[in-house]
Order: structure tokens, then C-alpha cells, then sequence
């Protein structure tokens, strides 16, 4: 260059193009250096945002299995409905936040815009139901109960209604076969949280955010069966999510259908008699309180005696299970949630406990038994039995003599017991234990499986309690703070009760032991503790899981997996004990407390032997708590009504008429193998054919007029109790 | 012939076939800048394929034929050519005389834009729609600021008056760029005024400007940068563009969106690229106003970092050869035209690659050659004919 003649070309001109240069490639390099980075440093990164920007999924839900009865009867299936649905995605992009649209919703769908407003809204610790705890990104269920003609005016005007759907879909029913609701046994659906998607996000069964899950009951327990697998497309799309072309899917698995042991028969006879029982009980005067017996809570159990699989369970008051599907309204939420509601949502059967009262006194007699005390020796049944200054009296201050254990059942008489506990208190040390004190009522009890959860498939089952020394202890240690501020001496009864409380609740005093032998104090049992352990007897001593699922079947009825009974124990006696226990049980039936119900009103005795035990559980500030537990060979029928009078008088008739139905007999005993809904229990399990459809007998509701004897051979009576003899 | 040729040396010569003029050792033929031309053709057919890529699937633009981009494009780069080749016959400095016309002309031509003529692409109200014919005048406004600036400046120097040009003389320039600039400035085409700004700083650091023009003009870029915002004369498009490029993440469906699909597809490219017409990210179509401003993410996600560098390696020959001719010529005049397009070239590459890559803010611009669009392509075809003009009519080395 430096030949080149310079015309004009100063060094500023050449450093300045220099500069240029150097400008100009460091901009390249930049580049360069970007670009490295973004494609070879995070290519894998963006490789990973880029495929999840043109796969789009495709979800086709899958269709819940429905819950059938023994024989096929859907309890719970699906419908199609029409479910109108709100974006809050889209409501949101809008300026009112779709305040306008969604009042616009409500006067087509007839409801009130503040209704439609709440059910939008997302649950949060503050939010009350109804909200929305489902994903905020899907469809929100406004009705799933629209009719066409509403569909049809969303869709014409869907100007009118940005953000908002009509569509039918698949939702859930609970048809109540004969009337029977069985509402707290089949549990109920909710949305899926954000919380349990995250949970299950890695487990072999993850959830979708469309997804309904299983709150309660069966729907809770075999949730993961009857929910199978959503199928999942996966498409390439382009921007404007046209599909480009198809890539790897997973197909998808409709959920299994549940076949369970109840029979819709059944449970519609048994809701219907505990029903009918709680308000015959509500219009009995109660001598005690002076006015009528409340009835307010009650359960009943039908179970195999030989299987511990549940016939029928029912727990009063209950609900309509349909009232969750699509997201509950605030009227019925309150109805069932409410300070008000009396707890329907409670499955009485399984989460209410209360004293046994005298159908206790089975786990008394065979403590006594191995404790060294004959069944057959005899025993004084005074009216009364004293220990020290305290009198403690025999149910109506009535006295037998001396009689045997058996004997002691049938009439329940509880100074037997009384003194038998009593003189066991005393051989272990009475206020001061020895080390190696038997505590024979109380071991037999825990052998007996009371104070622990009996194992049956229903979620949320309460233990009960025995209160042995071990509870007593650390039930002072919980209470005693309270015991010794409030407690005082003569004062009134709570003031008293919590300064001897306060002095010595620790420890296990005679009274305790005393009441604690009749099934009172502070024992608490669930009717389906009781049951399992009356099914033992009527069975040789197995102490079954009780179940409700029988066998998981898959849609097309290919596969089926049968859910087999299993037994958490064996009752503690021996079978010589047990046969006498069970003819003592149907010494009750027959000439008992229980017999004005069975062997005075026409029970056929001989043909179907029944066995029952009757029970009165007096709590302190309450009436009476109906205890009713009778088996034949095939079936254990555990009844109870809080505040309800006593065993036999509030539960007698109601358990009767179950028997009756069961093996289709009329109030004479007459039996009419036609009329009997299930004489034997269930063996074989419900067709399920390969389309999917099921082979359902019809049922028919429960006719209750059905057990009337016709005119003129009317049995003796089903009128009043006995004069005497008589002891809940 | 005679202007083009009066530089070589006069002597007498019998008659030839036209193949040995073409290849004579003193022909125009033999004196071009082949790398130049070379990089820029390459560029150019990259730009067809990539073009061809990103249209192919979208039936709204390429009204069913998926080929009329790759067609179009390829004929815009054959009108590139011959517009190359007039501009090289002319030669630049013939063209000089001409300047005075061809800037009125452009001048006129953005002035259009504001009347009913003009038409709005993408907010900014920069085209002419004459017929099917679509024109955008400020991208042939770069070209004659250029020319103008640089006759101006060289015109005292070049003639050995003025060792650099005087105070007098860069003013009456700057007024030459400020016209057309302010014009295209209302429309408003921010882009390329930010283009214009930086060929002026071009022009004028190589024609040896004193400094206090230099720093002066850049303090009163910033200044009226921040003016511009202060006074909110942004529309609010512009202002989200920037907003967005501040955060990206800021709105992912909305302002965001562009250059956050940008960065997906660029990324996801790799060192090989999923190979032509395989990119997810453009077969879907996700990154928008591909074929034109977002080119570079066609080559990134497709063709990947190998075929993106190449791209950046091809524009990077074009600036290199560049230099040599700025720094080589003799005349004032030609430094400056070749300064000129050099700012041009590479702050238009840098900005728009870099808006794709996520370091610059979202601006309309095309990258040179490889862009859709027959404005540009015509005019950076026009631009390397000047630089071809100023390497071809330089003296011979000894």
C-alpha cells in the first residue's frame, strides 16, 4: 500500500477504519459467542421447551368402574350428562373478570349469580365450600345437570358466553337400587388437589388434573382399581395447535368395576327398618329424662357370620351421594358438614362409638371362663352389689338367685359380673397392682379385638377403647390439669367426679372395674367391632376382616380378582366354651331379654336358630344407647340407636324384620323361600360380559307390609315387652 | 466503458473477442472481489433455501404453493445480481453525478410512504403497495445517504482542497441524512432510523470527521434515545419490544412471544440442526414473521450451529472484504461509500441476529441477503455493486 500514491488518506482516516474493523468483528464474535451458547451450552435445554411447545396431549379421560352389588345391581355407575363449564383462564382475561358472563350463565341456568360465582372460585384456606380445589387451568363444572335447551342457548349465543362450555360427559351416579342409598359406605368423588397431583406425580398411578379421586368409602378404598388410566395422544401441532402428525400415546384403561358383598336388597330393607326404628323410638317417652327418646344417631351391620363379609351396612342419618358429583352446592355442604347436620358424612357403623352395655357381657363371661370361673357354676345374682359406701344395682334392682354364666346372659344380669370383676380387681391388688396382674376382663377384651380397628376396606375406622389401666393412666396425664382446677369436693356431680378424678384417675379404682364389667363406664365399641366378634361366635372363633369389596373385575369381565377375607385372630376361648356361649345367646332368643322379639313372637327356633344379646349403655348426660347383636348361622345383625331406649324395645323390631327379609319369613314365622332375598349368603359373583355390559337382576324397593301375616292368623304380638324377665 | 475503464493503463490494443477482454489481466471480470461476490450470492441462496423452509407450510402467505418463496427469492437475488452488475458498469463514480437525483428520488419515495399510498406491515408504516408490487423506500434511503454523505465530505478532500472535510461540510451532510431519517422516523420505522444513525457515524468516522462531530453525535444519540422514551413519542408496541427484551419471561404468550420461540428454536438446533425442513419450531410454525426478520432462528434450529455459524462466517467475508476495499482506495469518496455500508451491513446482521439470539431488543429489521423481501435485497445487492465499483477502480498495485 505504501506505494500507492496517498491522495487524501490521513493516518485519522486509517485508524478510524481500523477502529471500524475491530468494531465490527468483535459484533460477529459476540454473535459467535451467543450462539455457541444458546445451541451448544443449553441446547438441551431449549430441545426439551421445544418439544413441549409442539406436543400437545390429548386426554380421554377414563371412565370411572362402577360398584355393583353381590349380584350385579350397580350401586354407583356413570351417566352422561350435560356439564356446562367455566374457563377461568378465559374469564380472567376479561376486564370484569367474566363477572358479566357468568351472571349471564346463572339466569340461563336458573341459579343465582353469586352461587355460579362461588363454585368458580379456587379453595384456599380461607375459602369456603363451594370453591373450586381442582386445577385452576381446567374447565370448572358449573351444573352438570343443564338441560338441552339451556346447552343449546349457551352454544347458539357463544358470543354471549366467552370461556364457557356445554358438552355432555360422564358423570357419576349413585342410583340407590331399591332405595338403597348405601350413601357412607360407596364415599364420594371431589377434583383432584394440586398437593395429590404433585404426591402421586411419580407413583405408577399419577394423577390427571381432569381427575376425580375417591373422599370417602368404597370410591376411597378401590380408587386406584375404579380409576384406571386416562388414555393420553400426544400430537405434533403448529402454532395455532393444527395437528401436524401423531407421536407416542399411551393408551389408555377404563377403571375395573368393584363387585362388593353388600346386597342392594338388603341394605335398602336395612336403611329402611333403622329408619323406621329411629323415629318409632322417637315417639317412646323416656322415664328417665321425661320426654321422648331423640333416636338422633343409629347403625346397623349385616354381615356373614362364616366370612365377615358385609351384606348391608347402614348409619343414619345419612345423604344423597349425588348431591357431590359435579362439585356440591353450600346448601348441602352445610346440610352434611354443619354445626347443625348431625354428621351424615359419618359412616355410624364404622366411626361411631359409644358403650356396648350389656352385649359386652360375652367378653365378662369368657374372661370369667379363663380366669378359672366355670361357665357352668353358679354364681349370686343379688339385686344389688356394695363396695364399701358405693351400691351398685342390678338393672330394675331385680335379683335371680344363684345361676349359672349362661343363665347370667340370658338375663343379663350384671351383679354376676359386679361380683366377679370385683374379686378379680382384688387378686390383682385392687388401687395398687401387683406386677404380675392377669387384668383377665381387660386382656380378653383387647383378645376380643375391641380398642383396635377390625380391617375392613372402609376408610377412617375408629378403635373404640378399652379402658384398661395402661388408658387410665395416660388419660389422667391428659386431663388431670383440668381435673384439679375445676374439681371440688361436695360439690355438684362434674365438680365431685373431677376432684376423685383429680386425686386418683390414674389409677383403676373397684367402681371402674365394676362398671367396666357390664360394658359401661368408659368402654367404647363400633357396631362393626361388635359384629365381628358375635360372627365369631356364631362362627367357631375366627375374627374376620370384615369386607365390603369382593372382587375387582375389569370391564370387559375377563379379569377378576377376588378380594379374600382375612382374619385378624381367633376369640380366646375353647370351643366347649364357645358352644355353651352360643346356646346361652339362643337361650336369649328363646326365653330371654331378646325372646319377646324372636322365640315368643313366632321365630321359627328350631329352623333357623338365632342368637341375640341385648344391650342398654347408659352415658352420663344422655339417654339410653340401643344395643341389639344377634347371629344365625349365616349372618350377624348388629344394630344401634343413640338415645334410642333399650336394646331390645328401640332395635328388637328393626333386627327382626331384617331376619325376615333375609329368609323371607312373615311375622308368624312362616317362611316363603320366594320372598327370601337371600336365605343363604352370596357365593357366585355377578357376569360382567365382555362389551362391558352387566347381567343386573331388577329389584324392587322394599315393601315392609311384606312380612304381614294375612288377617286372622295374627301372631301373639309384637305388642308390648314383657312384664318381667325382661333386661337390656 | 470509457469512465470504467480509465484507471487502467492507456495503450493501444488490436481488436479481441469479448472473451479475452473479459479475461484480460487488466479486465473488470479479473479485478472483482470474488470472496465478496461469492459470500454474498452464497447468502443469498442459503436465504432461498431457508426462505423455502420457513413459507412451505404457511398456506396464508404462500397462498398453496409452497415454492413461491423459494421462486421469489431466487428472483429477487437474480435482480440483486443485475442490479450489482449495472452498478458495477456504471461504476460508483459515474453514479456520483447522479447522486443528487437518486437521493431527491428516494427522498420522494418515503415521502409516499405517508400518503395513501403507503401501506402498514407488522405496525410500522414503512411500505408503498403499488400494484402487487410492495416497496420499502428506506431500505433504498440507506443507499443514497450514503452516497450523498459520502460526495459531500470527499468532494473538497478528494480534490485535494481540505486534508478533512470542514465543520461547514459535515453539517451540510448531516442535514443530507437528517431529511430522509426524520421522514422515516414518522412513519415510524425505529429500525431503520437506528440503522441510518449508525451509517452516519460510519460515514463520517471514515471520512475523517473531527472528533467533536463523532462524540457529539453519539451524545446526541443517547440523548435523544432518552428523550424519545421520556417523551413516550414510543408507540406502545416499541416500548413492549423492549420491555420484553429486558425480560423475556415477562409475558411467554404476548410481547414475550417472538423472541422467546426465537431462543426455543435457535436452541434447540444443537451443533447439527434437526436438518432442513425437519425444525419443529418452524414447521409448526411458532416463531412468527420467519421468513422475513426471523430468519436466523430457520438456520439456527435447522441447519445448527454449523449452518448458523456458517451464515455468520458468510456475512463475515462480506465485512472483511469490505474493509479491504475501504482501507485499499484511494479516494475519499470510496472509503466513505464502503464505511458506510460496512456500519450498514454489520450493525443491520448484528441487530437482527442478535434479536433472535436475545441480546438486542426486537426490532423490524432483515438480515442482508438472507431475508425475505425485494427492497432489501435490491438495495444490499446495489451496495455490493458500489463496494465491487471501489475495488475495481482502484489502481493496480505495482
Amino acid at each position: 500500500m505504501s506505494n500507492i500514491p496517498e491522495t487524501g488518506r490521513t493516518p485519522r482516516v486509517q485508524i478510524r477504519l481500523i477502529v471500524i474493523q475491530v468494531l465490527v468483528f468483535s459484533l460477529l464474535l459476540t454473535l459467535g459467542g451467543r450462539l455457541w451458547y444458546l445451541q451448544i451450552r443449553q441446547g438441551k435445554e431449549y430441545t426439551d421447551e421445544a418439544r413441549s411447545n409442539h406436543v400437545q396431549q390429548v386426554v380421554q379421560p377414563a371412565v370411572r368402574g362402577s360398584i355393583l352389588d353381590a349380584r350385579g345391581v350397580p350401586l354407583a355407575d356413570n351417566e352422561t350428562r350435560l356439564v356446562v363449564s367455566a374457563s377461568r383462564t378465559e374469564l380472567l382475561k376479561m376486564k370484569d373478570d367474566g363477572k358479566a358472563v357468568l351472571t349471564r350463565l346463572a339466569g340461563v341456568l336458573g341459579m343465582k349469580p353469586k352461587e355460579v360465582r362461588d363454585k368458580v372460585r379456587l379453595c384456599d384456606a380461607k375459602t369456603p365450600q363451594p370453591c373450586w380445589n381442582g386445577s385452576p387451568f381446567q374447565p370448572i363444572p358449573v351444573t352438570n345437570k343443564a338441560t338441552t335447551q339451556q346447552a343449546l342457548t349457551i352454544r347458539e349465543r357463544a358470543e354471549d358466553f366467552p370461556g364457557i362450555t356445554a358438552e355432555p360427559a360422564a358423570v357419576r351416579r349413585y342410583a340407590a337400587p331399591g332405595k338403597s342409598r348405601t350413601a357412607q359406605v360407596l364415599g364420594y368423588l371431589s377434583p383432584v388437589t394440586d398437593q395429590e397431583i404433585q404426591e402421586a406425580k411419580n407413583t405408577d398411578s399419577p394423577f390427571l388434573r381432569s381427575d376425580q379421586v375417591g373422599r370417602s368409602g368404597l370410591e376411597r378404598t378401590y380408587d386406584k382399581a375404579l380409576r384406571g388410566k386416562a388414555g393420553v395422544t400426544r400430537y405434533e401441532v403448529d402454532n395455532l395447535g393444527r395437528v401436524l402428525g401423531e407421536a407416542e400415546s399411551d393408551p389408555g384403561r377404563p377403571g375395573s368395576n368393584v363387585v362388593t358383598s353388600i346386597d342392594a336388597r338388603v341394605q335398602a330393607v336395612a336403611e329402611y327398618e333403622l329408619d323406621a326404628a329411629m323415629k318409632a323410638a322417637r315417639k317412646e317417652p323416656d322415664r328417665n329424662t321425661g320426654t321422648n327418646y331423640k333416636a338422633d344417631s343409629g347403625a346397623v351391620v349385616v354381615m356373614e357370620s362364616k366370612t365377615g363379609r358385609i351384606v348391608a351396612m347402614a348409619s343414619m342419618p345419612d345423604y344423597d351421594p349425588n348431591a357431590w358429583v359435579g362439585g356440591i352446592s353450600a346448601k348441602d355442604y352445610a346440610r352434611m358438614t354443619g354445626k347443625e347436620s348431625n354428621l351424615p358424612l359419618l359412616n355410624r357403623a364404622i366411626q361411631g362409638q359409644a358403650a356396648p352395655g350389656s352385649i359386652f357381657k360375652v367378653v365378662p363371661t369368657t374372661a370369667a371362663v379363663n380366669a378359672g370361673y366355670p361357665f357352668n357354676g353358679t354364681y349370686p345374682c343379688p339385686s344389688s352389689y356394695s363396695i364399701g359406701s358405693q351400691v351398685f344395682k342390678n338393672f330394675e334392682s331385680q335379683g335371680h338367685g344363684s345361676i349359672t354364666l349362661g343363665r347370667a346372659l340370658e338375663v343379663s344380669c350384671d351383679t354376676v359380673y359386679y361380683g366377679l370383676s370385683h374379686k378379680e380387681w382384688q387378686k390383682d391388688g385392687g388401687m395398687k397392682p401387683k406386677k404380675d396382674a392377669k387384668d383377665w376382663f381387660y386382656k380378653t377384651a383387647h383378645q376380643f379385638g375391641l380398642g383396635a380397628e377390625t380391617g375392613i376396606d372402609l376408610p377412617n375406622e375408629v378403635k373404640g377403647r378399652v379402658p384398661d389401666r395402661r388408658w387410665k393412666q395416660s388419660f389422667w396425664e391428659t386431663n388431670k390439669a383440668w381435673w384439679c382446677k375445676n374439681g371440688k369436693k361436695g360439690g355438684d356431680y362434674v365438680q365431685q367426679l373431677s376432684y376423685e378424678n383429680c386425686l386418683e384417675g390414674n389409677l383403676m379404682r373397684a367402681g371402674d372395674s365394676v362398671n367396666y364389667s357390664i360394658g359401661q363406664g368408659d368402654t367404647l365399641v363400633t357396631p362393626i367391632q361388635m359384629a365381628v366378634i358375635y360372627g365369631a361366635i356364631s362362627n367357631g372363633g375366627t375374627l374376620w376382616n370384615p369386607t365390603v369389596g369382593k372382587a375387582i373385575v375389569s370391564p370387559d369381565g375377563k379379569q377378576v380378582e377376588e378380594i379374600k377375607p382375612t382374619a385378624h385372630g381367633r376369640l380366646p376361648m375353647d370351643a366347649k366354651t364357645r358352644d355353651l356361649m352360643d346356646g346361652a345367646l339362643a337361650g336369649v332368643a328363646e326365653r330371654g331379654t331378646a325372646a319377646w322379639r324372636f322365640g315368643q313372637v313366632g321365630w321359627p327356633q328350631k329352623k333357623i336358630p338365632m342368637h341375640a344379646k341385648t344391650g342398654t349403655a347408659e352415658v352420663y348426660g344422655k339417654q339410653t344407647t340401643s344395643w341389639f347383636a344377634t347371629y344365625t348361622k349365616d349372618y350377624t345383625v348388629v344394630m344401634t340407636i343413640a338415645q334410642g331406649g333399650t336394646g331390645s324395645g328401640a332395635s328388637g323390631p328393626a333386627v327382626r324384620n331384617i331376619y325376615d327379609a333375609l329368609y323371607g319369613l312373615d311375622d308368624a314365622g312362616n317362611q316363603d323361600l320366594r320372598r327370601a332375598l337371600l336365605p343363604t349368603p352370596q357365593r357366585t359373583l355377578p357376569k360382567i360380559l365382555a362389551d362391558g355390559t352387566i347381567e343386573a337382576p331388577e329389584i324392587k324397593p322394599y315393601d315392609p307390609d311384606s312380612q304381614k301375616v294375612p288377617d286372622g292368623t295374627s301372631p301373639p304380638a309384637l305388642a308390648g315387652p314383657p312384664a318381667t324377665g325382661r333386661r337390656d | 466503458m470509457a469512465g470504467a475503464n480509465s484507471f487502467s493503463v492507456p495503450r493501444y490494443t488490436p481488436e479481441k473477442g469479448a472473451w479475452s477482454r473479459l479475461t484480460a489481466r487488466d479486465s473488470m471480470v479479473r479485478r472483482l472481489d470474488w470472496p465478496l461476490l461469492f459470500s454474498a450470492l452464497a447468502l443469498s441462496l442459503l436465504g432461498c433455501l431457508l426462505v423455502w423452509s420457513a413459507t412451505r407450510n404457511r398456506t396464508e402467505l404462500n397462498q398453496g404453493d409452497p415454492y413461491s418463496f423459494l421462486f421469489r427469492h431466487a428472483l429477487n437475488t437474480g435482480i440483486g445480481l443485475v442490479l450489482m452488475t449495472g452498478t458495477v458498469w456504471l461504476g460508483h463514480r459515474t453514479l456520483r453525478g447522479a447522486v443528487p437525483v437518486l437521493y431527491g428520488l428516494s427522498v420522494v419515495l418515503v415521502l409516499l410512504v405517508l400518503t395513501p399510498l403507503g401501506a402498514t406491515i407488522n405496525g410500522a408504516h414503512a411500505w408503498i403497495k403499488l400494484g402487487g408490487l410492495s416497496l420499502q423506500p428506506s431500505e433504498f434511503v440507506k443507499v443514497t445517504i450514503i452516497l450523498g454523505m459520502a460526495m459531500l465530505l470527499a468532494a473538497k478532500v478528494d480534490a485535494g482542497d481540505q486534508l478533512h472535510p470542514d465543520h461547514r461540510t459535515v453539517a451540510k451532510s448531516l442535514g443530507i441524512a437528517v431529511l430522509p431519517m426524520a421522514i422515516v422516523m414518522l412513519m415510524p420505522d425505529l429500525g431503520s432510523v437506528m440503522v441510518m444513525v449508525v451509517i452516519v457515524l460510519g460515514v463520517l468516522l471514515a471520512s475523517g470527521a473531527s472528533n467533536r462531530w463523532i462524540f457529539g453525535l453519539l451524545g446526541a444519540g443517547v440523548a435523544g434515545a432518552v428523550a424519545v422514551a421520556a417523551l413516550g413519542v414510543l408507540d406502545e408496541y416499541q416500548i413492549n419490544r423492549f420491555a420484553a427484551f429486558a425480560n423475556p419471561d415477562l409475558d411467554p404468550a404476548g410481547v414475550g412471544y417472538n423472541t422467546n420461540q426465537a431462543r426455543i428454536a435457535i436452541g434447540s438446533g444443537g451443533l447439527y440442526g434437526e436438518g432442513l425442513f425437519n425444525g419443529h419450531q418452524t414447521t409448526g410454525q411458532f416463531v412468527p414473521e420467519q421468513q422475513t426478520d426471523f430468519i436466523f432462528t430457520v438456520a439456527g434450529e435447522e441447519l445448527g450451529f454449523i449452518g448458523a455459524g456458517a451464515i455468520l462466517a458468510l456475512l463475515g467475508v462480506i465485512l472483511w472484504r469490505a474493509c479491504r476495499i475501504a482501507r485499499e482506495t484511494t479516494e475519499l469518496y470510496g472509503t466513505v461509500v464502503a464505511a458506510g455500508i460496512i456500519a450498514w451491513f454489520a450493525f443491520q446482521a448484528f441487530e437482527n441476529v442478535g434479536m433472535t439470539l436475545g441480546i438486542m431488543p426486537v426490532a423490524g429489521l432483515p438480515l442482508p441477503f438472507v431475508s425475505y423481501g425485494g427492497s432489501s435485497m435490491f438495495a444490499v445487492w446495489v451496495a455490493v455493486g458500489l463496494l465491487q465499483s471501489i475495488r475495481v477502480q482502484r489502481p493496480l498495485s505495482a
